[in-house]
Order: C-alpha cells, then sequence, then structure tokens
C-alpha cells in the first residue's frame, strides 16, 4: 500500500483519541458547560479501562466479553469523574473553569497512581490484539483500525444525531443556549445538564483507554496522554460544535501531529528535525485561526452555547 | 381538575437563597472544618492507594506527620517549600488583575513559558559578548516584553471582536510549548533536546539561594495589593469588573482597561518567567513552567483574588505539594501523588463557597400552622 | 347573548414585602371575548396576570376555571389549564427556528417530527391569519415576528386563555393592526383574550370589556361600547391627591440645555426617539411624565453621553459672561485651549493672553479671579462621551435609573462609589481616599444614611439609602444640570420626601432639574413644568401649577391624535 494512504489511516486512528474527547466534550458544551477537566477525565478513562484489564486480562472469558469490560471499565469511570464535576458545577454551581482544572489535576494525578500498581503484561500484552479486531493479525496499516475506532465513528455520528435531529437534543441545545426559556416550558435543567455532563465525560473517558489501549498499545502510552486531551478541548472549537464534524477535524489534527514523523522519511522533502514541533503546532494555530474568524464573522450558528460558563440559578420568587 | 385547599401549596424540601452577609470568622470557620474534612477524605484515599499503610493502619500517623516534615523538618526542605511557594504566587498575582476584571485568562502558563524561552534566548546568544549586568537587564526586558505579547494576542482580539477569551488564552498555552521544543531542536544540535544550564544570566543571589525570589515574590504581593486597592488603575479594575455599565457611566473606557489590565497581567507572568529562567533554571524546557499556571488560577480564585490572601492559599497548595512528596518517598507511591492529594482538597475547598454563599432553607414550617389555621 | 365565564378570580391578593401589589381582586373573564386590564405602571396588571399564567402564586384568593376551583404554581401547570401568557420580554432561544421554539418542551409522541410540526404551525397560522415561516431562526426575525411565534407556541399547546402583556408597545402601527385582526379572529374561534395595556385607543378599538386597576385594587369592569376615552382615564387615574412638597416659585429661569430633534434607535432597530426638542432652564424642576418605555431612559442617556444618537443636537448654556474661571470643572489644559480662541477678558475687558508666561504664572492668574468669561459658554455635547462631557467643564450629575447596575457599584463601599466620577482628579496613579471619606461622612451624616459603615457594600443597603447615596454623591459635583429618572421608585415616604427636598434645593441654587417620574401626584406637586413623553415622540408641555393628572394621562396615553403644540421655550 502506498505510504499516503498508511497515512491518512494512521491519522484517522490517532485522531479517535480527540473524536472521543472532544465528541464528549461538546455534548457537555452543549449543556452549557465548559468541562477543562477532560484531560484529566481522559486519563481516567483510560486507567479504569485498564484497571478493568488488570483483572480479567489474563481469565477465561471470551475475547468479546474481555473488549466489552474494558469499555465498560473506562466508561463508568469517567463518568465518575464526570459525576464529581457535574455535582460541584451544577448543584454547588462552584466556577466551572477551576473545577475543571482542579479535576485535570486529580485525574492525571491518580491516573499515573494506578499505573503505577497495574501490571502491563496483564492489562496490556494479551488484551491489545483484541482490541484491533476485525484486522487484528494483518501487517499493513489497516491493522490500526480496531472495534474502537469504528466505535468513536458510530458515537460521534450518533451525538450529532441525537443533538441536530431529537427532541432530547433540542432540549439539551435549549438548556445551554438559554436554560431561563428550557425552565419556563418545563424541561428539567438540572437533569439535563448531569446526563449531559456524566455521558460526555463517559464518552470522553473511552478517548484516553482507547489511546492507550489500541492506538499506542505501549505502557508508556499514559505518560503522553494529557495533551491529547487538551487537544481534544481545541477539536471542539474547530468542529465548530459539531460532533460528526470531529471526525474531519481529528483526522486533520492526526495528521498534522503525525506527519512530522512521516515526512521525516520522505526523502524527497528535506525537512530538519526542527520542523516537527512546529507542525505539531498547527492544530493549535488553526483552532486559533477558527475561533477568530468565526469570532469576527459572528455567524450565529458557529458560536459557542450562549450560557457556556454561566451557572444556573433560578431566581426564587 | 378536582377542588383543591389552595393554601395546600407544595412547596419543595428545601430552596436556595442567596446570603447577603455573612460573618467574616464564620466564612473562615467553615473553610477551615472543609480543609479538615478533605485532609480526612485524603488519609481514605491513602488507605485504598498506598501497600504500606494497608499492611500497617497506625501508619497513617506518619502520613499526616508528611505534610509537616516535608515542608518544614529541615531548612533545606523549609527554603525549597518557600521557593516553589514564592514562583506560584508570583504567577498566581500575575492571573489576578485580569481576574478582577472578570476576563478569564487561563493562558498563564503559555505567558510563563514564552517569558522563560525569551530570557533564556537571550542569554543563549548574548551571554559572554556583553556585561553580566546588562545581559540580565536585557533577560528581564526580553521576558516581560514575550509575556506581554502572549498575553496582548487574546486581549485585543477579545477588545475588537469580543473572541472568546478562555477558549483562546487555552490554546496559546500550546503554542508556547511547541514552541519551546522549536527552539530546543534548533539549540541543542546533539538531537536530545535538553538545553543544559547556561553559564550566564544567573540573577545574583545573597543570604540564600533562593532569597532574593523570596524577597521579589513578598515585594511582589505587596505591590500588587497596593495597584489594586489604591491606584487608578485597580479602581477601573473593579468597576469594570462588577459592572461594565456602571464603568461607561463613569467615563471608564473599558477597551483600554481591558488591553491595559492584560498587559499588566502578561507582565507579571514575564517577572515570573524570568524568576524561573534567570533565578531558577538558567535553561527551558516544555516542563519548565510545570502546570502551575494552571495551578495559581486556583490559588487566585481561592483567595478571591485578594493578593494578601493569596499567601495564604499558594501556601496551602505548596504545603499539599511538599508533603505528599515527602509522602510518595516515604510511603513509597508514584510521584505523582502529590497532584492526587491537591485535587481532592480544592474539591472540597470549591465546593464549600457554595455553603458560603448560599443559604439552604428547608421547608418553612410556617406552612402547616397556615394550614392548621385554614381548618379552623 | 349569554356568554359563559372562562376563569374567574376571587378576592386575589398579592403582597411583595411590605408592598401589597393586589389586594383583593376580582375578576371574571368570558368565553369568547376580548377582555383589556388598563391601569397604570405600577398598578399590578403584570402581578395579577402573572398568577394566573403561575409565575407567582397568589398569597390569599381563588382561581375558578370554568367553575372549578384550580391551582396554579408553574408555567406548566397553567398550560395544563389551558392558560398561556406572551410575557413583554419574549422567552425564547434566538438560534432555534420558530418552529423549534414552538415545540419545546411540548410532551408529545413524535414531538419532534419537524415536518409535521411546521404543517400544524402553517395550520394554526392560516386560522387565524398570522403570516410566520417556521423554518426562520428567531434572530433572523423581527419583534412583531417574535411576538408572532410566542402567540402561536401558546397556541399550539391548545390554550384557550390567552394572555397578553402590552403586546403592542414595540409594534408598528401596521402590525398593530395585523395583530388585532388576529385577535378578534381568536375571539370568534372561542378564546378568551386578556390584553395588559395603558393605550387608551386601542382598549377603545379591540376590546369587548375593561378592567380598571389602580394602585392594586380593581376599581371597576365596564363595557367598552359604555366608555369614553376621558371616562376611561379618569377612573385610571383617580382623584388628585395633594402632596405636601415645598415648592417655590422660580427665580429667574435662565435657559441651561437646549435639546433640539433627538432621534434614537435601539439595537432592535425600533425608533425608540422621535424628533424630541425642548429647553431646561436653570432653577425649575422639568418633569418629564410617560408610560414606562417611551423613550426616557434613552433621553437621559443620551444627554449624559451613553446612547448613540441618529439625529439632532444637544447644546449645554452655561451663563458664564463676565465670571471669573475656575479650576473646580477646568483644567490647566483647557484654560490654555480657550485663552488661545480668546474666550477670556480681564476686569477691564481687555482681551487676555497667556503668551509668555509659564504655568505657575497662570495658575496664580486665574486663582486671583481676574480672568473672566468673555461670553457664555455654548457646547455641544451630541456624541461626546461622558467623559469628554465632564473635560469639557460641563457639571453634568445624572441619577440614571438602575441604581446598583449604573450608577453605584454594589459591591464597593460608600467611599470607593463617591469615587466613580471623580477618582481621575488628584496627583496620577493613585486614588485619593481622604476627599471621598469625607464626602461620604457628609452624606451619611447630612441624609441620615443607615449604613453600618462607610466601607458596608452598598448593595446591602437598602432602596431608600442606597438612593440617598447615589443623589448624594450626584449633587456634591455641583452639578448644572442634574438628571434624576424615578428618584423614589421603591422608596418610602420619608426617604421619598428627603428626595424631593434635595431636588428643590438644588433648584432654589439655580441647577436646571429633570425629574422623570411615574406617579402623576408626584410629578404635579414637585415640578414647575412637564414635558409628556409618548412611544418616544414629545406629546405635550404643561405648566405643573395648573395642569390636570386627566390631562396629562391622556397626553401619555393617545396615540392617534396629532401631538399638543408644545409650548415654546419660556
Amino acid at each position: 500500500m502506498n505510504v499516503w494512504l498508511n497515512f491518512l489511516i494512521d491519522s484517522l486512528a490517532f485522531g479517535a483519541t480527540f473524536m472521543y474527547g472532544s465528541t464528549g466534550e461538546i455534548l457537555t458544551e452543549k449543556a452549557g458547560h465548559l468541562n477543562l477537566g477532560i484531560p484529566g477525565i481522559m486519563c481516567m478513562g483510560g486507567a479504569g479501562g485498564c484497571l478493568v484489564l488488570n483483572l480479567v486480562g489474563n481469565s477465561n472469558l471470551p475475547g468479546f466479553l474481555i473488549v466489552i469490560l474494558g469499555i465498560l471499565g473506562a466508561f463508568f469511570m469517567s463518568v465518575l469523574m464526570g459525576l464529581i464535576y457535574s455535582f460541584l458545577t451544577i448543584t454547588l454551581r462552584a466556577n466551572q473553569n477551576v473545577t475543571g482544572l482542579a479535576l485535570t489535576t486529580f485525574g492525571v494525578g491518580l491516573m499515573k497512581v494506578i499505573f503505577s500498581k497495574l501490571d502491563s503484561v496483564v492489562y496490556l500484552v494479551g488484551p491489545k490484539e483484541l482490541y484491533r479486531w476485525p484486522f487484528a493479525g494483518r501487517t499493513d496499516a489497516l491493522q490500526c483500525l480496531g472495534v474502537m475506532f469504528f466505535l468513536a465513528v458510530i458515537i460521534a455520528l450518533l451525538a450529532s444525531w441525537v443533538l441536530f435531529r431529537t427532541k432530547v437534543g433540542l432540549h439539551l441545545r435549549a438548556v445551554g443556549e438559554n436554560p431561563g426559556t428550557a425552565d419556563a416550558v418545563g424541561i428539567n435543567v438540572t437533569r439535563y445538564k448531569y446526563v449531559a455532563t456524566m455521558v460526555g465525560s463517559g464518552i470522553a473517558g473511552l478517548g484516553g483507554f482507547y489511546y492507550i489501549i489500541d492506538y499506542m498499545a505501549s505502557m508508556e502510552a499514559y505518560l503522553s496522554l494529557e495533551a491529547f486531551g487538551w487537544l481534544s478541548i481545541a477539536l471542539v472549537i474547530f468542529a465548530l460544535w459539531r460532533p460528526h464534524m470531529t471526525i474531519i477535524g481529528s483526522t486533520v489534527f492526526g495528521f498534522l501531529f503525525s506527519c512530522s514523523s512521516y515526512i521525516t522519511n520522505i526523502s524527497w522533502i528535506n525537512v530538519t528535525m526542527a520542523a516537527k514541533p512546529l507542525l505539531k503546532m498547527l492544530p493549535y494555530i488553526v483552532t486559533i485561526l477558527v475561533l477568530i474568524v468565526t469570532s469576527i464573522r459572528n455567524k450565529r450558528e458557529d458560536q459557542p452555547p450562549q450560557s457556556l460558563g454561566l451557572p444556573y440559578f433560578r431566581e426564587e420568587r | 381538575m378536582r377542588v383543591k385547599k389552595a393554601n395546600a401549596v407544595q412547596e419543595p424540601l428545601f430552596h436556595l437563597a442567596k446570603r447577603s452577609e455573612i460573618a467574616v470568622w464564620k466564612a473562615w470557620v467553615i473553610r477551615l472544618a472543609v480543609i479538615l474534612l478533605g485532609f480526612i477524605v485524603c488519609g481514605l484515599a491513602a488507605f485504598v492507594l498506598i501497600e504500606k499503610l494497608q499492611d500497617d493502619p497506625s501508619k497513617i500517623v506518619d502520613f499526616y506527620k508528611c505534610f509537616y516534615k516535608g515542608a518544614f523538618s529541615t531548612s533545606r526542605k523549609l527554603w525549597k517549600f518557600l521557593k516553589n511557594m514564592a514562583i506560584l504566587q508570583c504567577i498566581s498575582l500575575a492571573v489576578t488583575p485580569a481576574f478582577r476584571m472578570r476576563f478569564w485568562n487561563i493562558g498563564a502558563e503559555g505567558q510563563t513559558l514564552v517569558s522563560v524561552l525569551g530570557c533564556i534566548a537571550v542569554a543563549f546568544y548574548l551571554g559572554g559578548t556583553v556585561p553580566a549586568g546588562v545581559l540580565l537587564v536585557l533577560m528581564f526586558v526580553a521576558a516581560v516584553l514575550c509575556g506581554m505579547i502572549w498575553a496582548l494576542i487574546p486581549a485585543l482580539f477579545k477588545a475588537r471582536w469580543n473572541t472568546n477569551e478562555t477558549l483562546f488564552t487555552l490554546m496559546m498555552n500550546y503554542v508556547a510549548t511547541f514552541l519551546v521544543s522549536y527552539f530546543l531542536i534548533v539549540w541543542v544540535p546533539s538531537g536530545s533536546s535538553t538545553l543544559g544550564k547556561l553559564n550566564y544570566g544567573k540573577l545574583p543571589s545573597f543570604g540564600h539561594d533562593y532569597l532574593v525570589i523570596i524577597l521579589i515574590a513578598l515585594i511582589l504581593t505587596i505591590g500588587l495589593y497596593i495597584y489594586l486597592k489604591h491606584s487608578k488603575h485597580g479602581y477601573e479594575i473593579s468597576v469594570v469588573g462588577e459592572s461594565v455599565r456602571t464603568a461607561q457611566y463613569s467615563g471608564i473606557n473599558v477597551k483600554k482597561v481591558i488591553i491595559r489590565t492584560m498587559a499588566v497581567s502578561g507582565m507579571l507572568c514575564g517577572l515570573s518567567g524570568f524568576l524561573i529562567g534567570a533565578g531558577l533554571d538558567q535553561s527551558v524546557t516544555t516542563e519548565s513552567v510545570g502546570g502551575q499556571g494552571f495551578t495559581a488560577i486556583m490559588v487566585s480564585w481561592l483567595a478571591k483574588f485578594n493578593p494578601l490572601v493569596m499567601l495564604l492559599t499558594s501556601g496551602l497548595i505548596s504545603l499539599l505539594n511538599s508533603g505528599a512528596a515527602q509522602i510518595s518517598q516515604d510511603l513509597n507511591v508514584n510521584g505523582a501523588f502529590p497532584d492526587v492529594i491537591t485535587g481532592i482538597i480544592l474539591f472540597f475547598i470549591i465546593g464549600c463557597e457554595f455553603f458560603i454563599n448560599y443559604r439552604i432553607i428547608f421547608r418553612k414550617r410556617s406552612q402547616s400552622i397556615l394550614n392548621k389555621e385554614g381548618v379552623k | 347573548m349569554e356568554k359563559s365565564i372562562a376563569l374567574s378570580m376571587r378576592g386575589i391578593t398579592k403582597r411583595f414585602g411590605s408592598v401589597v401589589a393586589n389586594n383583593h381582586v376580582d375578576l371574571d373573564v368570558y368565553q369568547g371575548e376580548i377582555l383589556s386590564i388598563l391601569g397604570e405602571n405600577g398598578c399590578g396588571k403584570t402581578t395579577l396576570m402573572n398568577m394566573i399564567a403561575g409565575i407567582y402564586f397568589p398569597d390569599e384568593g381563588k382561581i375558578y376555571k370554568e367553575g372549578q376551583e384550580v391551582v396554579i404554581r408553574s408555567p406548566k401547570d397553567a398550560f395544563d389549564l389551558k392558560i398561556g401568557m406572551i410575557h413583554q420580554h419574549f422567552k425564547l432561544v434566538d438560534l432555534f427556528t420558530a418552529a423549534e421554539n414552538i415545540v419545546l418542551g411540548v410532551k408529545q409522541e413524535n414531538a419532534y417530527n419537524l415536518k409535521d410540526v411546521n404543517n400544524r404551525v402553517s395550520e394554526i397560522a392560516q386560522k387565524y391569519g398570522f403570516h410566520i415561516d417556521p423554518r426562520k431562526k428567531i434572530y433572523d426575525m423581527s419583534v412583531s415576528e417574535k411576538q408572532t411565534v410566542e402567540i402561536i407556541k401558546v397556541l399550539y399547546r391548545g390554550a384557550d386563555i390567552l394572555i397578553l402583556d402590552e403586546p403592542t408597545a414595540v409594534l408598528t402601527p401596521q402590525e398593530i393592526e395585523r395583530l388585532f385582526n388576529v385577535l378578534k379572529r381568536m375571539k370568534e374561534d372561542g378564546k378568551s383574550i386578556i390584553i395588559i395595556t395603558h393605550k387608551l385607543h386601542e382598549v377603545l378599538s379591540v376590546s369587548d370589556r375593561v378592567a380598571i386597576l389602580r394602585k392594586g385594587e380593581h376599581i371597576a369592569t365596564v363595557e367598552t361600547k359604555d366608555a369614553t376615552e376621558s371616562s376611561l382615564t379618569e377612573m385610571m387615574v383617580g382623584k388628585k391627591i395633594t402632596l405636601n412638597i415645598d415648592r417655590s416659585e422660580p427665580k429667574n429661569p435662565q435657559p441651561r440645555l437646549f435639546v433640539k430633534n433627538l432621534n434614537c434607535v435601539d439595537p432592535e432597530g425600533i425608533q425608540v426617539l422621535k424628533d424630541v426638542s425642548f429647553t431646561a432652564n436653570g432653577g425649575e424642576i422639568l418633569g418629564i411624565a410617560g408610560i414606562a418605555g417611551s423613550g426616557q431612559r434613552e433621553l437621559l442617556e443620551a444627554i449624559a453621553g451613553l446612547q448613540p444618537l441618529t439625529g439632532g443636537e444637544i447644546i449645554f448654556h452655561n451663563p458664564k459672561k463676565d465670571q471669573p474661571v475656575t479650576f473646580f470643572h477646568k483644567s490647566l489644559n483647557r484654560v490654555k485651549e480657550l485663552a488661545s480662541q480668546e474666550a477670556f477678558h480681564d476686569e477691564y475687558g481687555n482681551p487676555i493672553s497667556f503668551g509668555g508666561m509659564n504655568n505657575k504664572q497662570i495658575r496664580g492668574w486665574v486663582e486671583s479671579g481676574k480672568v473672566l468669561f468673555k461670553e457664555d459658554e455654548v457646547m455641544n455635547l451630541r456624541d461626546k462621551t461622558p467623559l469628554e462631557i465632564r473635560e469639557l467643564g460641563v457639571r453634568l450629575s445624572f441619577v440614571p435609573e438602575d441604581r446598583l447596575g449604573m450608577g453605584l457599584v454594589g459591591s464597593m463601599g460608600i467611599t470607593d462609589n463617591m469615587m466613580l466620577r471623580s477618582y481621575r482628579k488628584g496627583p496620577a496613579g493613585f486614588v485619593d481616599r481622604k476627599k471621598p471619606r469625607q464626602l461620604a461622612d457628609e452624606i451619611i451624616r447630612e441624609l441620615e444614611v443607615a449604613t453600618p459603615g462607610v466601607n458596608t457594600p452598598v448593595r446591602r443597603l437598602s432602596g431608600g439609602n442606597v438612593q440617598k447615596v447615589l443623589v448624594g454623591r450626584e449633587i456634591a459635583f455641583a452639578p448644572k444640570v442634574l438628571m434624576a429618572a424615578y428618584p423614589v421608585r421603591g422608596l418610602d415616604i420619608n426617604s421619598s420626601y428627603t428626595i424631593y427636598n434635595l431636588l428643590n434645593k438644588q433648584k432654589e441654587k439655580g441647577v436646571a432639574v429633570i425629574f422623570v417620574g411615574e406617579d402623576l401626584d408626584v410629578l404635579l406637586g414637585l415640578c414647575d413644568r412637564i414635558l409628556v413623553i409618548n412611544s418616544g415622540k414629545i406629546t405635550g408641555l404643561v405648566d405643573a401649577r395648573t395642569a390636570t393628572k386627566e390631562e396629562i394621562g391622556l397626553m401619555m396615553t393617545q396615540t392617534d391624535t396629532p401631538a399638543k403644540e408644545a409650548v415654546p421655550c419660556v
């Protein structure tokens, strides 16, 4: 297969990490909550999944069950993290930025502590092949597209469908745009915020798990995970708060992030090592440009949800 | 629709009301109690995470002793604690002016890192060619300028097009990180991307190596307190933060204040970067600031943006860090354990502000009295 | 034809703290009628209707729907009883289409089949004669279209009682006519419609019956065909109450502020000021009467430099001829600038130039009081910012309607609030709290402000004390023009009288006082002349000593009749 196709597939596979992260963050932001705890949540998702695999990785359970248990472990651990964030910002109306940053500090730290106690032979070496289904064992680039990659695409499309084509999505967007109006027509604002934030966190957590167990599949992977959490938040802006756009966006980001290693392998492009970090900087620069351009164009559909970052408190009458 | 009693109002079990006032001592009692509670939960977390404690629960005493031991047991530890606190304090001070204006600048990490880069760049290129004093001045100017520019970019877009400053400043952090990686590759031909300690541009010290940094942090604290409390700029910042309409009414140019205040924030980040670059590391890595730009946001917020109170909060966070580091060492857990402790304590402090700001009013008993009267 | 009662209220009372908003109101609404609720601002019209719509819960009294007693605790309860209210401030999600807003929160199977929704919306629209594109986004809509969406939203939920709060306030005459046609069709369809309003001609043209409220009490309900504008006005404003305000005769009133043909358009594109012209004289109180939201706020803010204008001029006239120049409100640079324009002369009439003098010498000369203005100062304040106005030396004080959101900083103490308009004075860099502190102490003492201390955040003070702080500061500025918007709103009797006396004292000092009020008794008792504003236009100027409440009431509410001849400037 030619090198460019490999490159594309690798970008897609890499991008799935942020696809999960930003789809989750979009759901949260659509409910009006800017969750800066996503890096911590993704880390804890990875830790949760691997924690479960550490228990079942050596067992005689059928392979598909191990795969599902790992995913569920990642999901529920991240939902728990989301619960901490939701309780503090929704019920206790704490500052969202500060809560999110504290959650990231906590999550990244706890993940490292947890991984220091896990046995990579158990949680990684055996299970990682299972997650590569259906392309496990192939020698070409396709081998890196496993179940969790397809799950990411499905979740992103599903999230878009729910947000923009269903009643639940309509209500959720109303909550994020104008909670007062949503409240007045009888929508339970608190419940929508909780569910969106926790489900969003669960989805984001899968991204961390995917990165560790599938894309990188190495025992050091968790050390570089935090940065991709932040990249996921950037991708939300790039995708203009539309989950399906994260599929394209994550591929572009994955491309920019990993192309440095490809480009230096190609003889006819003479690039120095120094270009690598500049290429890695590009996703963020592009995101800033998107942010600036959308604010100058001021098109309403492309703006962050109107009540993003603001706590909702129904005045007592 | 059946006939219902008009006064059978279904009032919820409790409702929330904003407190108009709470005695200062009461607020602090609540905060202290909550921090204590947080420490207890930290102890529980330690039981789950630390094998040594599971083997021997009596070691829990050692666990709590570590917080003292880590920061105060030897003079070396004390100095280190004070130095960490000073740097954290400086960056926390830097983010404060913008926050008082309700400009959510979460880019202190990047602003500081770029300043370290700027100041080390001067030392790298000019070290040895100009006198040491001049070099230091140039490093200082470079650091302050870099921090200022990094802060001004989002501020200008905010003032002109109302571009979301939180997301913008967040992105700027990563641009800064990769800018550092870039220069490390350019400067270190070996490919290791690790810049050794430079021989030039060391901030002179007296007494103790860290004394100068600590003194600067103290002076800066008092200086910023005076700036915010007693200067005309500080007054304008408070008015803009409270209400843009009041600011316009009193003739304040809101855009100008936003830009000027962010410039001040950036310059203070620059100063912090100078202290890290010239005062401590004489080198730069992508981890030179090490997340303190983010921690500073929490420190500043916890102190209600008051520079003097910030001494307490930055002290608390530094204490947690050095204590938990000691725990990692003594009880053999991963080096990331301090972050877990910090996170838990932060959750508790963040949550407790709610109980200081709001009152929970349970369903009034008067309602049931009213019902009885209705029966009569 | 006997009509059945759709809704009735019996003995409804609602209190907010010590204020009684509604006092034992009885009201019936028939099926298939349009009922107007008429009353002045603050008479409790909206509060009463909010209790039917589930926003408030009555303290006393009962509500019956079709003879059955009902309890309405939330807007949802109201919807379930087929009652829907269209509020003055629309509750719509800007980013959504009309159809999406209409269907929001509706609990029905298949509710999110937008095709069905669009069809049903079109059906409703056709039935009653609305024009609406269900796919259009709210942010692209005019006010009238948004109102249509709100009405359809209520109809979509099957409401048969519709309450409209001031529906015509934001509409053009053509839109009003269209709305009324729609309402009539709904009435024919058997729906009951309640309109809250204060516009008499609309009441007469559209409604079947009129219920009049005054100060929270239900005065009467009359058949529209038996009512006339003057009979309704009389019931609405009530008998004149003479207030015991000490009003002095204006002494030698001098024109101070000329406002000429002001025009102003708000961000929604509605023209809020239309060719407003008047003159405010020094030494008198000029009252501005009008229904709330008729352009009073924009007018005062325009004069204060806070409101961009589309046309007109604001001329400030300072009778300075042969008066000495002072540094009280003029900077040294400004004095030099004026000198270069040959604006000064000495006591013998010789022109003054500061050529060749240093700053200290200039300062000395000015302070000796021998540098005099050659002419009265005339300045155009249009398009000047508040700071520029102040730097010109125009002493213009403004007590805005929104005390804590605009006039004061709620989280700051009295001292810091004193500095709001003057903090720039004094040496560069640092604020001087000494003088503001003295001023704060003085105001607390003189105006008897009840506060725990000068540094207690003003947000924690009671309404009356907040107002005393604000008015005290604006007066301490030694103004030439003092504008006050609703300065006694929400204040108790004693505080109100304190404010009246302060304004009177300013008038006696020769200040041009502009007083925007809502209580006609107060306006008639306090002011010298009263300007009436109606939908952004000046509809009359009367002498407060001879005018009647009915006369002013009519000018405030009539829109069809041409504006009364504005009395030329005194």
